[in-house]
């Protein structure tokens, strides 16, 4: 296997988990209009839900059919929307539609600390595992290298997650009120449209994508406090990369970082850190809204 | 009218009460100010561990006769230990307002504290201007004393240098065949000085080993897919990694899934600490270090010093349900340092509680046995210790079902630590000149 194969593998492993990541930040911003920081944090939440769900899931003698397993992740992170969506939405985020982004951004920052601490409160210092869901799809012999059968699991799931969100948005009858309250919520509302449900479907949506990302991510590494606080800064240059609100430019963001990220750890491994910043550099001065932002109509 | 003069008299009484500060430790107490992670990501791998090691001894200190001489006689020279526990959490700037909060309203008689490398290196100036007696009992950076001075200032646990040293010497010893190496350390100082520190030793005693790459994903990374996929591409003989807590954990899952442990020997600085964690999921066969003759490799040691080690090793084990792993065993090594520099203070000056300054003068040049070994402050000036260390093989015991380590290998404290007035990448560069080896 050449390098520029081990290169795309990697780096398409790591953007199929970057896309999960970050296209429910993208999806909240477009119809929200909300910068979500405490996105992190139900990352994070989903890791850990996934986690307890899974160990009660063996504990209750899953191992008969341990891929029940990856059930038990999906419902964590069903769980976790259901739970946590209506509660900042309804409870804390409506209260500040239309107003400064900056105080938007400033909210959700708030509650990214404050859910920081709940996790500490639910599931205190010590880290959980579950390893088996990593370890159930066996070994992929690419060449001389191994992969886990996991990880291309990983990226069809963020394939199936991009066309699940582009249909809905695009070739649904919701889709397409969503896309109307994006474009105008006013006239939506004027037309009819229960706004206020849309953007509780829509938070809900992302809360979940977030959960997932993390109810994913727990079987491959140990899920303990601070998970969410990198995961929020890469997610953040993804969504800046491919254009705030833009699935596509989600994608294409998270193709780029990974891309670009797996290129350099092969070749350049002391720009590793750097590589990310360094794209969406390039990127933003070439299109300073990002390379999908959406067009803003201008309103008479 | 009358409830209300009571209520304004209990206020009154209240607020006077709060701007008397709080009650002089009297001197029957010995009050310390204990810092450590509590939360974060050092909490679970360092910060809990170590204070559950220091509640433990200061139980059975304060208890009196629970530990074999000479640390059977009650709390610290009969006077009963307090401890006010701080998190270390939060950077160094708040650790800074922290330990004047304890040394100036708390009132601390001395403080023990400090896993990361940054707050040790912040805290010894404030600690010197309020003449506030300290003991850095973790961080491992070589810099608090090879490139400042304090007068107040101790640690009682050796710098990382001897981590590597010992890792490199483990491999010489057992004729491990290194062509080449690779390394995967987390990026911020401790992994970059943990790799220079092996790479120096290696070029001393590997004079013809290639490194094949160096490799630094960020702190709390979580995902080494393609750093593993690089490791397993350039397939050198073996893997360094200085890597602690869930990005040690994140690591050996990814990396055993992949089968990188088959294809090159792992080599871990600081790796016993997860093995409560992950159990059999660690792999057999990984070379692992504990900076000191810490957890596994202290309770297979035996010796004179078996009856202390067993002491707190059992304790530990009833009280916590898990064995202890590197971090209580720094704490108890402070915590019996600070008692034994207490009585000697106490036995000059006629069995008062001592200063700051006696205790300083005590505790300088000091040696003192823990159940990580004989600990001797023995650098910078009396202010730094070295100790001895222990690199051992992961060999999972499937009828006990515990992690063990075999061909454990134990190094003299004068072997893996450069000498008085040398700093460790001069001893590393110069091919360890004045090393004591048996």
């Amino acid at each position: 296997m050449d390098l520029a194969a081990t290169i795309l593998v990697d780096g398409l492993i790591y953007a199929g988990w970057l896309f999960i990541v970050s296209v429910g930040l993208t999806l909240v911003f477009g119809v929200l209009n909300i910068l979500n920081i405490a996105h992190g944090s139900l990352y994070a939440i989903g890791a850990y839900a996934a986690a307890s769900m899974v160990g009660a899931y063996f504990a209750l003698g899953g191992e008969a059919f341990p891929y029940g397993s990856y059930v038990a992740m999906i419902l964590a992170a069903v769980l976790v929307a259901l739970v946590l969506g209506p509660l900042l939405e309804r409870g804390l985020l409506r209260f500040f539609y239309g107003r400064d982004e900056v105080l938007n951004v400033l909210v959700t920052y708030a509650v990214f600390l404050i859910l920081e601490d709940v996790m500490k409160l639910i599931w205190g210092v010590n880290p959980y595992f579950v390893y088996e869901p990593y370890t159930l799809l066996g070994d992929v012999e690419i060449g001389p290298l191994f992969y886990v059968g996991y990880d291309f699991a990983v990226i069809a799931a963020a394939i199936i997650v991009g066309l699940a969100v582009w249909l809905t948005l695009n070739r649904t009858r919701v889709g397409k009120v969503v896309l109307a309250v994006i474009h105008d919520s006013e006239m939506s509302q004027t037309m009819g449209v229960n706004v206020q449900r849309i953007y509780l479907g829509a938070f809900m949506a992302g809360t979940f994508l977030a959960a997932l990302g993390g109810a994913l991510t727990a079987p491959m590494i140990s899920v303990t406090p601070g998970l969410g606080v990198n995961v929020i800064i890469v997610a953040f240059a993804v969504v800046i990369i491919g254009g705030l609100g833009s699935v596509p430019g989600a994608a294409i963001g998270a193709l780029m970082v990974g891309i670009s990220r797996a290129a350099s750890v092969h070749l350049l491994p002391e720009a590793e850190l750097f590589i990310i910043y360094f794209v969406m550099a390039i990127v933003l001065l070439f299109r300073p809204e990002g390379l999908f932002a959406k067009t803003q109509a201008r309103k008479i | 009218m009358m409830k209300s003069k009571i209520g304004g008299a209990l206020a009154a009484t209240a607020l006077a009460t709060c701007m008397a500060g709080p009650a002089t430790a009297a001197d029957d107490t010995f009050k310390i100010g204990v810092i450590t992670f509590l939360s974060g990501q050092a909490a679970e791998s360092f910060g809990v561990p170590a204070w559950n090691g220091g509640k433990l001894l200061v139980d059975m200190l304060n208890e009196g006769g629970k530990l074999p001489a000479p640390y059977d006689k009650m709390g610290f020279g009969g006077m009963k230990i307090e401890a006010v526990i701080v998190d270390e959490a939060g950077g160094a700037t708040k650790q800074v307002q922290e330990f004047r909060n304890l040394v100036q309203r708390e009132e601390v008689d001395a403080v023990v504290g400090y896993v990361s490398s940054g707050d040790c290196l912040a805290i010894p100036p404030v600690a010197d201007e309020l003449k506030a007696f300290t003991i850095l009992y973790d961080c491992g950076t070589p810099r608090v004393f090879e490139d400042g001075s304090y007068e107040y200032v101790f640690r009682t646990a050796a710098h990382a240098t001897m981590d590597n040293v010992s890792l490199a010497r483990y491999l010489k010893s057992r004729s491990f065949d290194v062509p080449s190496f690779a390394g995967l350390n987390q990026d911020y100082a401790w992994g970059q000085d943990s790799w220079a520190d092996f790479t120096g030793a290696m070029k001393q005693l590997y004079p013809d080993a290639e490194v094949k790459t160096a490799l630094f994903p960020k702190f709390g990374a979580g995902q080494y897919g393609t750093e593993i996929s690089a490791l397993l591409r350039e397939k050198p003989a073996l893997v360094h990694s200085s890597n602690w807590g869930g990005d040690l954990q994140g690591f050996l899952i990814q990396a055993t899934a992949r089968g990188l442990h088959k294809r090159a020997q792992l080599a871990l600085a600081a790796g016993d600490h997860v093995i409560p964690q992950l159990q059999d999921k660690m792999p057999d066969g990984i070379f692992l270090g504990a900076r000191g003759v810490n957890g596994l490799a202290a309770h297979a040691r035996g010796g004179e010093l078996k009856e202390l080690t067993d002491t707190m090793w059992d304790a530990y084990e009833v009280e916590y349900n898990t064995f202890p792993v590197q971090a209580p065993f720094r704490m108890w090594q402070a915590l019996f340092g600070l008692k034994t520099a207490v009585e000697k203070a106490m036995a000059d000056n006629g069995g008062t509680k001592p200063t700051s300054e006696e205790l300083a003068a005590a505790m300088k040049g000091l040696s003192w046995d823990a159940p990580s070994g004989r600990i001797e402050m023995a650098l910078a000036g009396g202010h730094q210790a070295i100790q001895p260390n222990a690199i051992g093989t992961t060999k999972w015991n499937a009828d006990a079902g515990e992690m063990e380590l075999v061909d454990v290998e134990y190094y003299a404290a004068r072997c893996v630590n450069p000498p008085e007035g040398m700093k460790s990448q001069d001893w590393l560069a110069q091919g360890f000149p004045g090393a004591e080896c048996d």
